[in-house]
């Protein structure tokens, strides 16, 4: 109801909404719109869906990751609310694994055995989820959203109740590829990944090997790594030196943030300065910003380390405040996670926990388990993500694409160039992607 | 060539680092018979209270000392409260309430000082330094680093061998029967003993912290290569964990360099077997075993 | 519920490990399958899928019972054996996916057995610390050899194992966490039924002698670095036999799932369960899969900051570590047996005859 009023007056949304959540309280957890509601599936009541994940709140991974479920769960307060879903109230309830792939069996079957969970939602990590995705398709859970870009989640016939969420890795390193060697013609690229054989650096190198092989770009090779596992930092030095020795004037890198940091500031050391392109996932300014503008070289560097470094987004850049969702999300953040820092994995987080709103609204007023599969898989909406999903019933691919942005001496971020979709194979092409981008509702929950 | 010094120099600069941990466990294996694993989570601990008061307007070399004290402190407070009761036990108690130590700390300090990664800065700067045009491979940091730690270690080296207060605690350590028919309090000796190798931790912590970041797991690999170092050179000597030490750092070094990073922790486990077939107590150990 | 159920049959398991007759333990281990096999029936799918884990870890904490607890030698890299286990028994299906699961447990515990074997020989020249050393360097650096070879342990990624099912006759409603649960129940108990008969046996004997005194045990003409490789390689086979079912358990093996912590974890377990009693191994297990879900229900049910919540199962689990060690330094079983014996001593001044402490075990 109320969000049909939405379309013709947003003024009375609010209304609507504020009289909801006043009605809510008064009726304890009751009834607030939730009339003609029924349990339609496990986790579902007529007033409640309980959803589940797991996450790295404990350990290495933590860092920055731990913020991404509190900032999903501050999107479903706020939405909570303003009169919940088809009236009913989201209830997310994450559990920590500690990236440890061995716990996140056991997390995840008590949201699922236990707990009674509709959905699994955001889970985050590649080998840990790997440890529980045949699981849950073979018990059909939906398992939406995958915090991870690995390619393995698109994968229908064997997994046809998993969706992944953000381009995939090889997306990634094919776009970034094509701007290195658009932008640096005949300078020599190096790269510096997480691995030998992790599916993080691995596919990245594959998507850069896929536009930088004979293009003009010299590669060098080997490609450095950095170990997933043990004695990571000790290997960074000698990995940075290799390049400079080698004479990178690029390095291109698939690493996680603080690895990001730790190989800038090894670089910088070595008075070695060249271009950083680094994947999304290792390049969120706010918190490269905070770690290397701590005095860690200690000397201090006017502009930080990280001007100058290139890097790719497929959500709005978080310093851009001209933007309407990183206005939504920042006063939601604000009022309902005071204590969060305001930064990629907040508004990631939020954006993800957006996009579920979108989906759960989308399979109905009582909704079975399939029903949020196939609202997915049919779904053409767009939400704070710069590109479309690749959702379809042949593909469960997420955001298809990104765009090339720079980062400035204050840690805010210029785009740059047009937004690019492709795919994850070789032959297919990187085009221009046209469409305008979404702005978010005037209640900042999305209509059906 | 050029390689071969990089990694050498970047070998030596963790070298001591890890030589401040492995002689920290070699003070406190000689005073109490005890492996202290919660070495490397109380320096990370003292590293996090030096960046706390720092962030909050403290002078930088005033918050290197306060961390310094609270490594002192938390040493002595370790030993008195913690490690007291368990002496006299089987040497397992002691192992796993130092494990239980490590794992409370990695807890605490993410509660109290926030689960992201924090920037500890450098007192000098990390910048490698140039000599008329040719860059050396140094920086002034890294002098600092192999500085500092040789300082304390001579500082530590006076202590025990030139007053009487070291020989007090040497004695009480090796044979605390006959230190305490002579009049030396042995409990307060083997606090001091815990204590200063705290200090020297927080040391090691603060050293590593520029380069390695702070969080709270950032020393583990410093703690698990300041142990193979010790174990390498040999329990009973602190020549001998320095010179271990600063192997492991070469080695590892040198395997990320020339072999593959994924390979240096493996580099570093075959260093260890290969001493300890030979020498089971190390390089520096004593031959004799001492249950034969 | 389940683990109530299990708890007051380990009681009396303590008591009867310590008589020594074969039969006496094969009824108490039929006894103790059948009230296991009810309380299967009687939890809930994920209460088994937790029990299975229980099993598990009680394995891998019996076999390091006999090298720590029996033999006196520590072990702070049983992860890696555990990890040699899971990964035999991955590129086994790997190699021929139909393969019945007694297979692939048995090569588990031939790999980890040889494994055990260097190892043992090795560790046998090493004392105290430098055997602790030397074995922590083993946990760091083991599983860098499946990150490095991907070709056959499949990188960082690892590799996939199906998770068993239930056989058809069980009825197409008995849930597969269930039967997981019986399997490694039942790996566990034959395991324990065996290390309970070689403890009372002369092997037990010779294994604790060198213990308590190598000089002795040489003079009484035991094989002192004999024993301690005997005793690895005991230690091993189970830590690989838990690797395995650990594998089927969680259905991936991948090096992240092995790190130190997972080592640190078994001898902590060991320890504060209650070192030198198999009936140790077994609270142990059951602290180290049920203490993270009582606290992490705890902090999620007091409203703290998420950075505070998170680490709350952590920071306990470290304070339980150092409480236990100061109050029980005989861990959990330790406590229970002069607990026991206490309210013996004052139920016989008061001279009543209460019939509610059967299990107190005798030393």
């Amino acid at each position: 109801m109320a969000t049909r009023i939405s379309r013709s007056r947003p003024w009375a949304v609010v209304a609507l909404g504020g009289a909801a959540t006043l009605l809510a309280a008064a009726c304890g957890s009751g009834s607030g719109s939730g009339s003609g509601n029924s349990a339609s599936a496990p986790g579902i009541t007529a007033t409640t869906v309980t959803i589940g994940s797991t996450q790295p709140l404990t350990g290495p991974a933590a860092l920055g990751y731990s913020e991404i479920a509190p900032a999903s769960k501050a999107y479903f307060q706020y939405v909570n609310a303003h009169g919940g879903v088809n009236g009913r109230s989201i209830n997310y309830i994450y559990l920590d694994d500690g990236y440890v792939p061995s716990n996140t069996p056991t997390q995840t079957r008590k949201l699922v055995l236990q707990d009674n969970v509709y959905a699994i939602f955001s889970a985050l990590g590649t080998p840990t989820h790997l440890a529980v995705v045949n699981y849950l398709n073979s018990a059909k859970v939906p398992d939406v959203l995958v915090s991870s870009g690995c390619n393995c989640w698109n994968n229908v016939s064997q997994y046809p109740y998993t969706f992944g969420f953000q381009p995939d890795y090889t997306i990634e390193g094919k776009i970034l590829g094509q701007y290195i060697k658009q932008t640096y013609p005949g300078m020599k690229v190096g790269y510096f990944a997480q691995g030998p054989n992790d599916e993080f650096g691995t596919d990245g190198i594959a998507g850069l090997n896929d536009q930088l092989q004979g293009s003009g770009v010299t590669v060098l090779s080997p490609p450095q790594y950095y170990p997933p596992t043990a004695a990571g930092a000790a290997a960074v030095k000698s990995a940075i030196a290799t390049l400079q020795l080698q004479g990178a004037q690029v390095i291109a890198a698939f690493s996680v943030p603080l690895f990001t940091a730790i190989a800038e500031a090894t670089a910088a050391a070595l008075n070695y300065h060249p271009i950083f392109v680094v994947s999304n996932v290792g390049s969120d300014p706010p918190t490269l910003t905070k770690i290397l503008t701590g005095g860690a070289l200690g000397v201090t560097l006017p502009a930080a380390l990280i001007t100058g470094m290139v890097s790719d987004a497929y959500e709005p850049v978080v310093s851009d405040s001209s933007n309407p969702w990183v206005q939504l999300f920042k006063s939601i953040k604000n009022q309902y996670a005071p204590s969060l820092p305001w930064d990629g994995n907040v508004f990631y987080g939020m954006n993800q926990a957006y996009t579920f709103v979108q989906a759960l609204k989308a399979a109905g007023q009582n909704p079975s388990r399939d029903d949020l599969v196939h609202a997915i898989q049919n779904s053409h909406w767009r939400g704070p993500g710069l590109v479309p999903f690749g959702f379809s019933s042949s593909s469960h691919l997420g955001l298809l694409g990104v765009q090339i942005d720079k980062t400035n001496a204050d840690g805010s971020q210029t785009t740059m160039g047009p937004v690019y979709t492709t795919d994850d194979t070789s032959s297919g092409a990187i085009t221009q992607y046209t469409g305008t981008p979404a702005t978010p509702p005037s209640n900042g929950i999305p209509s059906d | 060539m050029r390689a071969f010094l990089i990694y050498t120099v970047d070998g030596v600069t963790n070298g001591m680092v890890y030589a401040a941990v492995a002689l920290a466990l070699v003070m406190i294996w000689r005073a109490t018979r005890i492996i202290n694993y919660a070495q490397g989570a109380m320096a990370m601990f003292t590293t996090y209270i030096a960046f706390f008061v720092i962030e909050h307007g403290t002078p930088f070399w005033l918050g290197f000392v306060i961390a310094l004290a609270a490594g002192l402190a938390l040493g002595a407070v370790t030993e008195r409260v913690l490690v007291r009761p368990v002496e006299s036990r089987p040497a397992l108690s002691a192992v796993i309430l130092t494990l239980g130590l490590l794992i409370f700390l990695e807890a605490l300090a993410p509660m109290l000082f926030g689960a992201q990664v924090q920037s500890f800065p450098a007192p000098f700067s990390r910048i490698d330094l140039t000599a008329g045009g040719t860059q050396l491979y140094f920086s002034r940091f890294d002098i600092f680093t192999v500085g500092s730690v040789l300082c304390v270690m001579v500082l530590l080296f006076v202590l025990f061998q030139r007053t009487t207060i070291g020989l007090r605690m040497r004695a009480a350590a090796f044979n605390p029967e006959i230190a305490r028919i002579l009049g030396i309090r042995v409990g307060r000796m083997l606090t001091l003993g815990w204590a200063l190798a705290a200090l020297l931790g927080a040391l090691a912590g603060l050293l590593a912290a520029p380069v390695l970041f702070l969080y709270p797991t950032n020393m583990d690999e410093v703690l698990v290569f300041g142990f193979t170092g010790a174990i390498i050179g040999g329990l009973e000597s602190p020549v001998g964990a320095v010179v271990g030490a600063l192997g492991v750092g070469l080695a590892l070094s040198y395997v990320s360099g020339f072999l593959g990073s994924d390979l240096a922790p493996l580099g570093s486990l075959l260093i260890l077997m290969a001493v300890l077939m030979i020498r089971p107590r190390g390089l520096f150990g004593m031959t004799r075993q001492r249950q034969v | 519920m389940s683990a109530l159920a299990d708890d007051t049959d380990d009681e009396s398991l303590g008591s009867a490990l310590r008589r020594s007759t074969l039969l006496r333990h094969g009824v108490f281990f039929v006894a103790l399958a059948a009230v296991l096999l009810v309380a299967t029936y009687l939890v809930s799918p994920f209460h088994d899928y937790e029990i299975a884990g229980v099993a598990i870890y009680t394995i891998a904490a019996a076999g390091l019972t006999v090298l720590t607890g029996a033999n006196g030698q520590i072990s702070l890299g049983h992860g890696a054996l555990m990890m040699i286990g899971a990964y035999t028994t991955s590129v086994l299906l790997q190699w021929r996916p139909g393969l019945p699961m007694i297979v692939t447990l048995l090569g588990a515990v031939v790999s980890t057995g040889l494994a055990g074997s260097i190892i043992g020989v090795a560790g046998a020249r090493l004392r105290g610390p430098y055997l602790a050393g030397a074995t922590l360097a083993l946990a760091v650096a083991l599983p860098q050899i499946p990150l490095h070879f991907a070709g056959v342990f499949g990188g960082n990624q690892g590799l996939n194992v199906a998770s068993p099912t239930a056989p058809a006759a069980l009825g197409a409603d008995f849930p597969n966490e269930r039967w997981l649960a019986w399997l490694c129940l039942a790996a566990a108990l034959v395991t324990l039924f065996l290390l309970a008969n070689l403890l009372s046996s002369s092997v037990g004997r010779r294994l604790r002698t060198v213990r308590d005194n190598e000089v002795a045990a040489r003079l009484a003409g035991v094989d002192v670095a004999r024993t301690q490789v005997l005793a690895f390689v005991i230690s091993a086979v189970c830590a690989g036999l838990a690797g395995a079912l650990f594998a089927y358990w969680v259905s991936i093996t991948s090096p992240t799932g092995f790190t130190l912590t997972l080592s640190l974890q078994l001898l902590t377990a060991v320890v504060i369960g209650g070192l030198g009693s198999l009936t140790g191994a077994v609270w142990g297990s059951i602290i180290l899969i049920y203490l993270p879900v009582l606290t992490g229900d705890l902090a999620s049910n007091l409203s703290l900051s998420s950075d505070v919540a998170n680490n709350v199962p952590l920071a306990i689990y470290g304070v339980v570590l150092v409480v236990a060690m100061l109050v029980f330094p005989r861990g959990l079983q330790g406590a229970l047996v002069s607990l026991a014996r206490q309210l013996a001593r004052v139920i016989r001044m008061r001279g009543t005859v209460l019939p509610a402490v059967p299990s107190a075990p005798e030393q």
